[in-house]
């Protein structure tokens, strides 16, 4: 590895893949740092290496990844997986960790394509052995192939869940129940929403493909669940699931629950730099603030993908194509006139692949309920074990932001670096004190993005010598 | 907006004045640019520490010593703190002789807090340090408490009996009105008759603003702290020759620090941790304690404070003007003088005078050197 290149991309998801692709023709010197062990991100986890047969169940949207996976393979930039970057300044200082060292490259140009993580929504018992997020047994299912053993019940909203439904399905793994959570007042909200999609129609189509094969299948769904409950056996593992609908109280014995509330980008990384964030609010989010070439508030760091916003992996190629233009631009590479020539179809795809969001927003949004007004003794960073009840209370002794309920009650200073809780206790705080969630309310970003350990960090000196 | 003392900087060292104020029935308002802790009194160490102070500091470090022993007293909270020792190990003989010299000075001032301990002691007070070091000087009085909660603790205290705090209120200008003071901020205008300027990072500027100008710098100093460990060393760890400041906390996470000092845009208050100095820091902890190498480190930060050219604070009234006093500067160590540092501007406002020295700590002292 060089201490310096034109161009590093953090991520080897679609955005990356596509970006570095796009940069590396012209020439200059590319890097791509990627924690996995092999290229595709979450979304073509394990392309290069899947049976065929879990191909298909997987599904021709996952098979897209072959093409792009061997287009980057072909190309001539540097790759980098099993890399760490746990560090990310304003002047584009990359505090990385590969083959069990640290090390600090520069760049001129930084671009972050850190995709998505699913949105963490505690509920109680959230944190029982036995409630896993449906993402975590995706990525189960897309590496090795391994699905419940003894069937599952499902909760939650969002695409994903029934995709992994259908998945499960077609392999033979037993869903006792799909818990929706999503209001029936979503539908409304999103029925205005609707003749932009039917554009898209092709995702809907698949959407309803999926629901007629698990209702033929004798899958039980219900819409409109509330007040979701996990609950132990005397081993404090999970055995019921308890939930509302339609007025009356429903329990199902389970040893296992996925759950899945939607994804949010990962801002880990542009937090660090100093990015400016804002909240969006259809997708109930932060994101980086970024124009249409993907540039954030500080020059020379771009976003693409989802983890500017969430679009979906179609939409992450496209933008990973653009931001990489706009790269070569700021790097002098190409001129102006040729970065908006090859942007031209690249936008028109963006443009595309946004007409089904407005209307998934709206129809899979998590109940404000779920987001911010949990009971007293629910569970909000699970690694300190702080309750919303604790939460509350320090915003009412005028500890009036997330930071200062940080400070007094150790939320978000455990082992996940309040990846887990930011969120939650964001909206709890701004519910508090009867303000709207907006940037302040996040965690201040504190590096280093990704633990490193004593020796790890130590190894710099020597490095730097 | 009246009040009889306005104070400049809800940190501890102005929640600390607050609460001596209102003990004593004076009214008084805290006002912050941004909340109660935000900067240096919610982002240090909590090191209560009289080990190796600047000679000037130790009377008041002693002072203050006993206020922290008895804490609970005075603000209703134990503050969480500890009184497990800090000490200084000494690796070789020069880093022993250093020590030695030091334990000396201490007792020709007439105070017994420092002491010398030879390897044995040193071994079974820290069984886990590596074999090499050979001695260390030790403070058994000392030991650490958690800053926000003891900022919280005095701010609430203060406000029990009667101390205003108001946050987000940021000065823009200060003028001397006969003997009292008219200090205009984005949440409108204050009079008072005395003003206190205990504004950490910013008191330079307010210092200026008084017209009675000091030379502080802010600097950011960082920290970082690992993932929680099992229960293995009781005293707060400090080397005689190396950067180093190192304590188990309560809950088994490691604090590491070591006077290092962050990149700091001062205008825009954005730190940058600078990764090579917390590498140095690293290794330094893994030489002591090399069974540690595979901890995770799970956060760093860096906190802004004001520093002052000798790095001992300004502490008393001001020579220039009229009903204006000071107590900033204190250069990454003030934690532990806080409740002390209440106590004397108490004195200075209401009394005129104070039982404690301070001399050392006068603003004028830059004037001589000009």
């Amino acid at each position: 590895m060089k201490n310096h290149y034109q161009l590093v991309i953090v991520g080897a998801g679609p955005a990356g893949l596509a970006a570095a692709v796009t940069a590396s023709e012209q020439g200059i010197s590319c890097a791509v740092l990627d924690e996995q062990a092999a290229v595709g991100g979450q979304i073509y986890r394990a392309i290069e290496s899947v049976p065929e047969q879990r191909a298909k169940v997987l599904g021709t949207e996952y098979q897209r990844g072959t093409a792009l996976a061997k287009a980057f393979r072909e190309s001539k930039a540097e790759y980098f997986p099993n890399t760490k970057v746990w560090s990310l300044t304003a002047d584009k200082q990359i505090g990385l960790l590969h083959d069990g060292k640290s090390k600090l490259i520069t760049a001129d140009q930084v671009l972050l394509v850190s995709g998505a993580i699913e949105r963490p929504v505690p509920f109680p018992g959230w944190t029982l052995p036995g409630v896993m997020q449906a993402g975590a047994g995706q990525i189960l299912f897309k590496s090795s192939g391994v699905v419940p053993s003894e069937g599952v019940v499902l909760a939650g909203s969002g695409p994903l869940l029934l995709l992994l439904a259908w998945q499960y399905m077609q392999v033979g793994v037993e869903i006792k129940a799909m818990l929706d959570v999503t209001p029936l007042s979503n539908h409304l909200q999103a029925m205005p929403k609707l003749p932009r999609a039917l554009l898209a129609h092709h995702y809907l189509t698949k959407g309803l493909v999926y629901q007629r094969d698990l209702k033929r299948a004798g899958v039980v769904t219900k819409i409109g669940v509330s007040d979701l409950r996990a609950e132990a056996d005397e081993n404090d593992e999970l055995q019921t699931v308890h939930y509302r609908h339609l007025g009356r109280e429903h329990s199902i014995e389970t040893g296992l629950l996925m759950t899945h509330f939607g994804i949010i980008p990962h801002i880990w990384l542009t937090q660090a730099a100093g990015c400016k964030h804002q909240w969006d609010k259809s997708q109930q989010c932060w994101r980086p603030s970024h124009d249409k070439w993907g540039n954030t508030s500080l020059q020379g760091i771009l976003v693409a993908g989802d983890g500017a916003g969430i679009n979906g992996a179609r939409s992450a190629e496209h933008t990973g194509r653009l931001a990489g233009l706009q790269a070569l631009y700021a790097l002098g590479v190409i001129s102006e006139a040729e970065r908006d020539k090859q942007s031209i179809t690249e936008r028109k795809w963006v443009k595309a692949e946004r007409h089904i969001r407005p209307f998934l927003e709206a129809y899979f949004a998590i109940p404000q309920e779920m987001l911010a007004t949990h009971a007293k003794d629910t569970i909000i960073c699970r690694c300190e074990e702080i309750t919303a009840g604790e939460i509350r209370t320090a915003v009412e002794q005028s500890h009036g932001d997330s930071n200062q309920v940080k400070y007094l009650s150790r939320c978000g200073m455990g082992a996940c670096q309040g990846r887990q809780c930011a969120n939650a206790v964001a909206h709890i705080v701004a519910d508090a004190g009867g303000l709207a969630v907006s940037e302040k309310s996040h965690f201040r970003g504190r590096p280093p993005v990704a633990p490193l350990s004593l020796q790890e960090l130590a190894s710099l000196s020597e490095e730097n010598v | 907006m009246k009040t009889e003392v306005l104070i400049i900087g809800a940190g501890l060292i102005g929640a600390s004045t607050a609460l001596q104020l209102a003990m004593r029935g004076c009214s008084c308002i805290v006002i912050d640019k941004d909340s109660p802790g935000r900067h240096a009194s919610g982002a240090n160490a909590g090191g209560l520490r009289q080990l190796n102070r600047d000679p000037a500091e130790i009377p008041l470090s002693v002072a203050a010593a006993k206020m922290w022993h008895n804490i609970e007293s005075l603000v209703d909270s134990d503050c969480d703190v500890r009184f497990s020792g800090q000490l200084r190990v000494a690796e070789n003989k020069a880093d022993m002789e250093k020590l030695e010299q030091r334990a000396a000075m201490v007792r020709s001032m007439g105070y017994q807090h420092e002491e010398i301990i030879g390897k044995k002691e040193l071994y079974q007070l820290v069984p886990a340090l590596s074999p090499h070091c050979v001695g260390a000087l030790l403070c058994r009085g000392d030991g650490y408490g958690r800053p926000y909660h003891a900022l919280t603790a005095f701010r609430r205290k203060a406000e029990s009996l009667g101390a205003i705090f108001q946050s987000n209120t940021e000065v823009y200008s200060i003028e001397q009105l006969g003997e009292g003071w008219e200090v205009r901020t984005s949440q409108g205008t204050f009079y008072s008759d005395s003003l206190v300027n205990c504004a950490g990072g910013w008191a330079g500027k307010l210092a200026d603003m008084m017209q009675d100008p000091a030379p502080l710098t802010a600097k950011a100093l960082m920290l970082m702290v690992t993932e929680r460990l099992p229960h293995f060393v009781d005293p707060v760890m400090g080397a005689a020759s190396r950067k180093l400041s190192f304590k188990q906390m309560q809950n088994g996470t490691l604090i590491i620090g070591g006077a290092l000092v962050a990149k700091l845009d001062f205008a825009t208050e954005k730190t940058e941790i600078d990764w090579s100095q917390l590498a140095q820091s690293a290794k330094t902890v893994v030489d002591f304690f090399p069974q540690l190498k595979d901890v995770r480190i799970v956060r760093a930060w860096a906190g802004i404070e004001g520093f002052m050219p000798d790095n001992i604070p300004v502490i008393g009234a001001s020579q220039q003007v009229k009903n204006g006093y000071h107590a900033f500067g204190f250069s990454a160590h003030g934690f532990q003088l806080s409740p002390v540092i209440g106590v004397i501007l108490a004195q200075l406002i209401l009394d005129g005078k104070t039982e404690l020295s301070i001399e050392d700590f006068s603003i004028s002292r830059f004037d001589k050197q000009a």
